[in-house]
C-alpha cells in the first residue's frame, strides 16, 4: 500500500453531494482519466473532475457517447492510467459490452453508477436500485465483477478509493453503485489527511523483455500488467486466450480462463465483502440493505427495537460478490431477512438463494421514484417476527 | 497445392522467413486468412512503413476491433490490443491521451470503422485526435461471411444483398475530408510502394490521420460477385486505379467495378485535441494549470510527449 498523493487530496470538513464526494474519491485515489458521457443524475461527478483535474493532474475527455466512455477507459488503462467512467441506467446499458471485455482482458477500472428509476428512460432525475443484478450479469458470458454500494456522500468518497484498489487487486472492472439521493443528497464529508489513505498501486510485471507472459499467473491467479511502451510488445484480445495472451480456441483454453476469471472473485469473496453487522446475535429478524435504503431502514429498524421486536441490521457495502458465505451462516437461525429495495427484488432474490428455505425472505419492494416509506418497512418487520 | 506451388508468386513464400518477421508474431502463422485475401499484403506495407519511418518499435501501439481486418493486432509484434466489435477508435483514444508518447495506429475493417464504429470515427477526426487509422475496404463484411457493408457498391452481390446493394455507400475520404482529418489518402492492395509511402505520412503527420487501403476479399466479394480470384481484383485495380493527388474528396466515390480513384486528398495542418487542450487550459488558468508545476513527473512526461 502507498499514500494517497497529499495534491490530490482535500483534507478537512466539506459539505458535499454524493456525485462530488464521489469525484474527491477518485482523484485521491490517484485517478488520472475519465472519460464520460453526461446524464443524470451522475453529470456532476464528471463535471467536478472536469473543473478539478487540470489543476492536479489528469485529463477529462467527453466522449460522442458511452460506449466510446467505457472503451477509452480500457484504452487510457492499458495507456499507464488510472481510469474511471460515470453514467446512469441509459449508459450503464449501453458499456455493458466493452465491462465484458474489461473483465475478459482483466482491465483495472471504476464504473460508477448513479442509478435512477428505469427501465428505459424511466424517471431521469429520480432514485432508483434497479440495476443491481445488471452490474452483475450486464454483458454476456461468465465473469465476475466487484460493485459497491455507498450509502452517503462520506461513503461515497471513502468506497471510490476502496472501488480503484479493489480493481487493481483483483484486476477487474469494479463498480461503484451510488443512486440518485446519494448521488444528489449533501452532507459533511470529511476527507481525511493524504497519509491516511491507503493506495495499492497497479501490480506491473518485473519480467525482463522478452519474458513478460500477460496472462500468467502464480497462486493467487492474478496477473502482472505492462503499459503500452514498457518494451514488452505483447497481445491482448477479448477472444478466449492463454497465457501468451494468444486466442486459443478451444474449450480446455476456455475452461481454464473462465473458471479463473470467476475464482479469483469467489474465492476471495470474503477479503472484498464489506458487510456493516448490528445486533446479529439473537436475532428474530435481520433486515439487509444497502445503499439509500439502509439509510431509510434506519427508523424501521429503530421503530421495532423500541416495540421490543429482536431485530439485527445487515448492510452490504459490498454487493458483489454477494456475501453468500454469511448468509449461509444465518439461515435457519434468523425466521426472516427482510428486503427492502428500490426494485421489484434483485438482492432478495440472492438472499432467498442463500437461505434455501431454512430463513425466509420477504422482499419489500418499491418501483422507484421515492424511497420507502420506514412504516412499510417497520409493518414487514413486525409481520416476520410475528 | 502443387498447383499452387507452380505459381511464381508462391516462389519467395517458399523461403521459411518474411522479410518483416521482425515486425510479425512468427509463432502465431498460420494466419487465419484466406489465400489471395488482401489484408496481408497491406499488413506487410504497415510493417515496412514503421521501419522505414524508423519508429522504435517499443513507441507504437496497434489497435483493432472485430473482423478479418481487425485480426492484423494479433499478428503484428508490437504492442497489439483486440478489442471489441467498432470500438477500436475509442480504445485508442484513451491509450493515447493516457500515454501522449505512444504512436498508436488503429488497423480495421471498413464495416467495423464505417458502421458499428461509424460514430467514434467522425468524433476522432473531429477532434483531431492523434492517432493514424488504417481501414483495409474489401467492400464487404469478410468475418461474418460476406454481408453488406456501409461501403457496397450499388449493385453488388452480398449475402444480405442477394438481389444487388442498392443503398447509398459511404465515400471514405470524403467524409474523413468533412469531419476533420489532418491527413486522408486512399490506395489499393496493389500499390504496395505508394500504400507505404502513405502509412509513412500517416504515421508521422501530427493529428487524426486516414488512409483507406483497398483489398481484395477473394473468398467472399469476389466469389459471389464472380471477379475471379483474389489476383483478379489486383488486375482489376491495376486497369482501373487512377492515380490524381489531391482530387476533391466529394468526387472519388466507388461504383461497382468501376474507376477507382487513389492518391492522397488531403494534408493539412490542424491543432490537435491535446495541442488545444493544453493551449486552452493554459490561457484559462495560467499557473494553476498543472503542467507549470516543476515538481511533478507526470507533467514532464507530457510536456516531453
Ligand atoms: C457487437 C458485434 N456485432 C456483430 C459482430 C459480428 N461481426 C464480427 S466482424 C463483423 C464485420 C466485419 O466487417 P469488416 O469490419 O468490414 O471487416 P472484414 O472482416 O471485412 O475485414 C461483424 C458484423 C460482433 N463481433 N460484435
Ligand atoms: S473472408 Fe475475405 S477478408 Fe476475410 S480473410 Fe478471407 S478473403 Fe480475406
Ligand atoms: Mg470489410
Amino acid at each position: 500500500m502507498q499514500q494517497a498523493e497529499p495534491k490530490r487530496v482535500l483534507t478537512g470538513s466539506h459539505y458535499l453531494d454524493g456525485d462530488h464526494a464521489c469525484t474527491e474519491g477518485a482523484i485521491a485515489a490517484g485517478c488520472n482519466f475519465i472519460a464520460g458521457y453526461p446524464i443524470t443524475p451522475s453529470t456532476e461527478v464528471v463535471e467536478r473532475y472536469a473543473r478539478r483535474i487540470p489543476s492536479i493532474g489528469g485529463t477529462f475527455i467527453q466522449m460522442e457517447d458511452e460506449i466510446a466512455s467505457i472503451t477509452a477507459v480500457l484504452g487510457g488503462v492499458w495507456g499507464g492510467a488510472k481510469s474511471m467512467t460515470v453514467t446512469s441506467g441509459p449508459g450503464f446499458s449501453l458499456m455493458m459490452e466493452n465491462i465484458g471485455l474489461a473483465a475478459m482482458t482483466e482491465t483495472p477500472c471504476v464504473i460508477v453508477n448513479v442509478q435512477r428509476a428505469g427501465p428505459s428512460t424511466g424517471l431521469p432525475t429520480m432514485v432508483g436500485q434497479a440495476d443491481i443484478m445488471q452490474a452483475r450479469w450486464g454483458s454476456h458470458g461468465d465473469y465476475e465483477v466487484i460493485a459497491l454500494a455507498p450509502q452517503s456522500p462520506q461513503e461515497a468518497f471513502s468506497l471510490t478509493i476502496e472501488a480503484f484498489n479493489l480493481s487493481e487487486k483483483y484486476r477487474t472492472p469494479v463498480m461503484v453503485m451510488l443512486d440518485e439521493c446519494i448521488g444528489h443528497m449533501t452532507e459533511r464529508v470529511v476527507i481525511p489527511e493524504a497519509s491516511e489513505i491507503k493506495i495499492l498501486p497497479r501490480r506491473m510485471t518485473d519480467k525482463p523483455k522478452g519474458e513478460y507472459l500477460p496472462y500468467e499467473v502464480g497462486e493467487d491467479g492474478i496477473p502482472s500488467m505492462a503499459h503500452a511502451g514498457d518494451g514488452h510488445r505483447y497481445h491482448i484480445t477479448g477472444l478466449t486466450h492463454d497465457e501468451r495472451g494468444y486466442p486459443a480456441m478451444d474449450s480446455k483454453t476456455q475452461d481454464t480462463l473462465v473458471r479463473r476469471l470467476c475464482d479469483k472473485i469467489r474465492n476471495n469473496a470474503k477479503d472484498i465483502c464489506m458487510l456493516e453487522e448490528e445486533e446479529i446475535e439473537g436475532a428474530d429478524v435481520i433486515l439487509l440493505s444497502y445503499g439509500i435504503t439502509s439509510r431509510v431502514s434506519r427508523a424501521a429498524i429503530e421503530a421495532a427495537r423500541a416495540k421490543g421486536i429482536k431485530v439485527g441490521s445487515m448492510r452490504l457495502l459490498t454487493v458483489w460478490p454477494f456475501p453468500e458465505y454469511r448468509i449461509k451462516e444465518l439461515a435457519g437461525k434468523v425466521k426472516a431477512f427482510v428486503v427492502p429495495e428500490i426494485n421489484y427484488g434483485q438482492v432478495s432474490l440472492e438472499v432467498e438463494r442463500c437461505c434455501a428455505g431454512k430463513s425466509e425472505t420477504i422482499l419489500i419492494p418499491h418501483m422507484g421514484g421515492t424511497v420507502h416509506n420506514p412504516e412499510d418497512i417497520l409493518k414487514a418487520i413486525e409481520e416476520a417476527a410475528k | 497445392m502443387s498447383d499452387l506451388k507452380m505459381d511464381p508468386c508462391y516462389e519467395d513464400v517458399a523461403e521459411d522467413r518474411h522479410p518483416m518477421d521482425h515486425l510479425l508474431r512468427a509463432d502465431r502463422l498460420p494466419h487465419i486468412w484466406c489465400a489471395t485475401c488482401g489484408i496481408g499484403t497491406v499488413v506487410k506495407c504497415f510493417a515496412e512503413a514503421i521501419d522505414k519511418a524508423g519508429i522504435d518499435y517499443d513507441d507504437v501501439a496497434i489497435v483493432s476491433g472485430i473482423g478479418c481486418t481487425g485480426r492484423v493486432a494479433g499478428y503484428v509484434k508490437l504492442d497489439s490490443y483486440h478489442t471489441t466489435h467498432g470500438r477500436a477508435i475509442p480504445f485508442a483514444t484513451g491509450m493515447k491521451l493516457a500515454n501522449p508518447r505512444m504512436k498508436v495506429v488503429v488497423f480495421s475493417g471498413d464495416g467495423d470503422l464505417f458502421a458499428i464504429g461509424g460514430n467514434h470515427i467522425i468524433h476522432a477526426a473531429r477532434r483531431n485526435m492523434d492517432i493514424t487509422v488504417i481501414c483495409v475496404n474489401n467492400f464487404i463484411y469478410g468475418m461474418t461471411g460476406g454481408q453488406a457493408a456501409p461501403t457496397t457498391p450499388n449493385t453488388a452481390n452480398t449475402s444480405t444483398t442477394p438481389h444487388g446493394a442498392f443503398e447509398q455507400p459511404f465515400n471514405l475520404p470524403h467524409l474523413m475530408e468533412a469531419c476533420g482529418a489532418a491527413y486522408v489518402a486512399r490506395w489499393t492492395a496493389l500499390h504496395v510502394r505508394r500504400l507505404t509511402e502513405s502509412f509513412q505520412e500517416a504515421l508521422l503527420k501530427p493529428g487524426f490521420s486516414f488512409v483507406e487501403a483497398i483489398a481484395p476479399c477473394s473468398t467472399l466479394y469476389a466469389r459471389r460477385n464472380k471477379l475471379g480470384s483474389g489476383y483478379d481484383l489486383m488486375r482489376f485495380y491495376h486497369d482501373n486505379a487512377e492515380i490524381k493527388h489531391g482530387s476533391d474528396p466529394r468526387e472519388i466515390d466507388i461504383g461497382y467495378q468501376n474507376k477507382i480513384t487513389v492518391g492522397k486528398f488531403v494534408d493539412r495542418d490542424r491543432p490537435t485535441w491535446q495541442m488545444k487542450s493544453m493551449e486552452q487550459l493554459d490561457s484559462t488558468l495560467g499557473e494553476k494549470y498543472y503542467l507549470h508545476d516543476e515538481a511533478c513527473e507526470m507533467c514532464k512526461e507530457d510536456i516531453n510527449a
